[in-house]
């Protein structure tokens, strides 16, 4: 790996051409939509506006046409994506099955699950979660204890999953869990991934609360749940690879450096159009750091578009923009006096009092700061 | 042309510029057979016209050339030749061979045709056989073509990293060429492209900085393994490598984007980036090497004394970025993003 995977790209001008189209649809279906339900970011649940996305064919975009996608290229998935985001669009119902769920089972599925799964998602009707942490399993998650073992019927299913973004919203889970010895199969093996319907018997998911009162991830149960031999997802043994290959997607994205892209609009708007020196020279640095961000961004899409693995570019851009995201809130309380206020307030005071809250949350979402910087040195070569 | 480029000046940077010979030109001997093989080889004129015996290459053709100056410390007005040519091709006065560099801080004023001022912390002033510069005229600005052996005097100075930063004076002296600056080009446009140059060379330097850094790291043995086993010093490398790609691909965009009119707001985000950057990379590189790095004798400083020089010449981080933010608020909040998605053809008005 070398940073000179790191080239400049530029969007493609067909993709480019989806943006005046997105941005007029956006200015339209969420106007008057508050600053605040924008901070919520890919946090922000309307399965409504899912299904107006969907009519519009700007969900699985990159899928076959056969199953109800677009075939667009990569980067005109980025045009539409960081659209939705800048603009602090509720994407959160579709946005795991989009985004990794669909390109998995595209991959990985069976011509069936890809007929029956698919097209759901690209209608934005269904909408997945991602099983991967246990209580003892975060960082290390190939020490997972979730298992299903083999029946008659298909599969038995025990274990927990927590952390896990949107479950109660959610039809199926995606989850990695041991099918082999861990003694026999060595560390990296023994492990499978299945499609979960939640709404079986057996699945228990209770939301819990974060620091800030919300609900928005969950511990789920799984108690003798009986699953059919389909529910397998690739090859059994094969989830460790399969998961792998899905965090390339999972921390390849613009939501990696934007979650924090409202307060930035709300400072702008206090500062005005006159912004003193200290302003001045925080928000043009912020501006900067974000500029160059979405060109690293950028250069991961062209690897995708390659047909490359971005694994590596994907893991620097997500810690450099996990920095960015938590740092905004810290730059941004300094510039504006104008205190964080939960209830009431200005849309700046509540945005930032929302955000302030939510950072600490960046860097653990979809890999730790150690363990992506671990994955970089790696890359190096140094381990 | 940019692989030949790049082939050709790594090959050559390599052969010649090596520490010790970076070592030798920062006690002030003025490295000839570098220059002469640079010459021999069309990378000072190849940005010029192909009638001079130029390449015509354009900025982004250049950007390797720049980054690979950067990342060998060549301790030659290089960058500064390519820039100069740039600006007079610009103005119709034209390209010049020899040893030419470029002035942003000036004091001079026209009388009768005549210069008189100072021109400061001129790269390379007292080795340079002509100086490219935007001067105040009756009617605007002109640029100007001048000889330094012209001045009335030379005060050598030099800045962290030991390279030249003259003060030329003069005295009534007659440029070799004065004509007016062109419509569209700004009287800061030296100062822009200065600062492209600049955020080029340090992301080169701090290439430089990451290989030497991680090789070290993986050589250097402590409590009986190499020091890159460790996790603590894996993750400060992480950190080198995401600002190195980080500032890499910031001076790129920044010079292919300049192909047509430089692409100011892009190099304001560039120097920006890469300043910023510079100052993380050379603490890294510094804590990873030990006492070591800290030495004379290891090469390590010959980047990051470069580092803390360019990092501020042609406009500090906080220069551009406070260009930058009045742009970004000018266009409020509604106008941020639509700011960021079209920055590659975005202008910011620099006033000195």
């Amino acid at each position: 790996m070398s940073i000179s995977q790191f080239k400049y790209s530029i969007i493609p001008e067909e993709a480019e051409a989806l943006r005046r189209e997105v941005r007029a649809f956006l200015a339209e279906a969420l106007k008057g939509y508050p600053a605040v339900k924008r901070a919520y970011s890919w946090m922000g649940f309307d399965a409504q506006f899912s299904r107006l996305l969907g009519s519009r064919g700007w969900l699985g975009m990159a899928l076959p046409k056969q199953y109800g996608g677009g075939e667009a290229s990569p980067f005109a998935r980025y045009v539409i994506i960081e659209e939705l985001l800048a603009a602090g669009a509720p994407v959160s119902a579709h946005w795991i099955a989009d985004r990794q769920s669909a390109p998995l089972i595209l991959r990985f599925g069976t011509e069936a699950q890809r007929e029956k799964y698919l097209p759901p998602i690209c209608r934005g009707e269904s909408y997945f979660c991602i099983g991967m942490s246990e209580p003892n399993s975060g960082s290390d998650l190939a020490s997972i204890t979730s298992n299903a073992q083999k029946t008659e019927a298909g599969w038995l299913l025990n274990g927990q999953k927590v952390w896990t973004t949107n479950a109660q919203h959610s039809h199926y889970m995606i989850a990695l869990v041991r099918t082999g010895d861990k003694e026999e199969s060595g560390r990296h093996g023994g492990m499978s991934q299945f499609i979960i319907d939640l709404s079986l018997p057996g699945v228990t998911i209770r939301p819990i609360a974060d620091l800030s009162g919300n609900e928005h991830f969950n511990e789920v149960f799984l108690d003798n749940v009986q699953l059919d031999n389909d529910a397998l997802i690739g090859a059994e043994g094969n989830g460790w690879g399969q998961v792998t290959a899905e965090l390339a997607f999972e921390r390849s994205g613009p939501e990696r450096f934007l979650s924090s892209i409202a307060l930035i609009h709300t400072a702008i708007a206090a500062i005005g159009k006159q912004p003193d020196a200290l302003q001045a020279r925080d928000i043009g640095r912020i501006t900067a750091r974000l500029v160059t961000l979405r060109n690293m961004s950028l250069a991961v899409t062209q690897q995708l578009s390659e047909g490359q693995n971005p694994a590596w570019a994907a893991s620097c851009v997500k810690d450099l923009g996990n920095v960015f995201e938590q740092d905004l809130p810290e730059i941004l309380q300094l510039l504006v006096e104008d205190q964080p206020q939960v209830g009431g307030g200005s849309d700046h005071a509540q945005v930032l009092a929302y955000l302030t809250q939510m950072a600490p949350s960046f860097s653990l979402r979809g890999g730790t700061r150690e363990i992506l910087r671990g994955i970089i040195a790696r890359g190096l070569g140094l381990r | 042309m940019r692989e030949l480029f790049e082939s050709t000046i790594e090959r050559l940077l390599s052969d010649i510029a090596t520490p010790e010979y970076v070592r030798a030109a920062e006690q002030n001997v003025w490295p000839a057979d570098l220059w002469r093989a640079l010459e021999e080889n069309g990378i000072t004129l190849a940005g010029a016209p192909e009638e001079v015996g130029g390449s015509e290459a354009s900025w982004a053709d250049l950007f390797v050339i720049v980054r690979a100056a950067g990342q060998h410390a060549a301790p030659v007005p290089l960058v500064e030749m390519l820039l100069g040519n740039w600006l007079l091709e610009q103005c119709g006065i034209g390209s010049r061979s020899g040893i030419l560099t470029v002035a942003t801080d000036s004091t001079l004023t026209c009388s009768a045709g005549a210069l008189s001022g100072e021109l400061r912390y001129v790269p390379w002033g007292r080795n340079a056989e002509l100086v490219v510069t935007v001067v105040t005229s009756d009617e605007g600005y002109d640029v100007v073509l001048l000889e330094p052996a012209a001045a009335e005097r030379i005060v050598e100075g030099v800045n962290v990293a030991g390279e030249p930063r003259d003060i030329l004076h003069f005295s009534a002296a007659l440029p070799l060429a004065s004509v007016p600056l062109p419509a569209g080009l700004s009287p800061s446009v030296l100062l822009a492209g200065g600062a492209m140059l600049r955020s080029a060379q340090i992301a080169g330097a701090l290439t430089a900085i990451m290989t030497l850094t991680s090789a070290y790291a993986g050589e250097r043995k402590q409590f009986g393994r190499p020091i890159s086993a460790f996790q603590a010093i894996q993750q400060q490398l992480a950190v080198l490598a995401e600002q190195t790609a980080a500032a890499n691909i910031a001076a790129e965009a920044a010079f292919a984007q300049s192909d047509t009119a430089l692409a100011t707001f892009s190099i304001a985000a560039a120097k920006v980036s890469t300043s910023d950057a510079a100052s993380q990379a050379t603490s890294i590189g510094h804590s990873v090497h030990g006492a070591i790095g800290f030495t004379r004798e290891y090469s390590l400083h010959l980047l990051t004394r470069r580092l803390w020089a360019w990092r501020s010449e042609f406009g500090s981080s906080t220069y551009w970025s406070k260009l930058l933010g009045e742009a970004v608020c000018n266009a409020g909040a509604e106008g941020f993003w639509p700011l960021i998605t079209q920055s590659h053809n975005e202008q910011l008005p620099i006033s000195e």
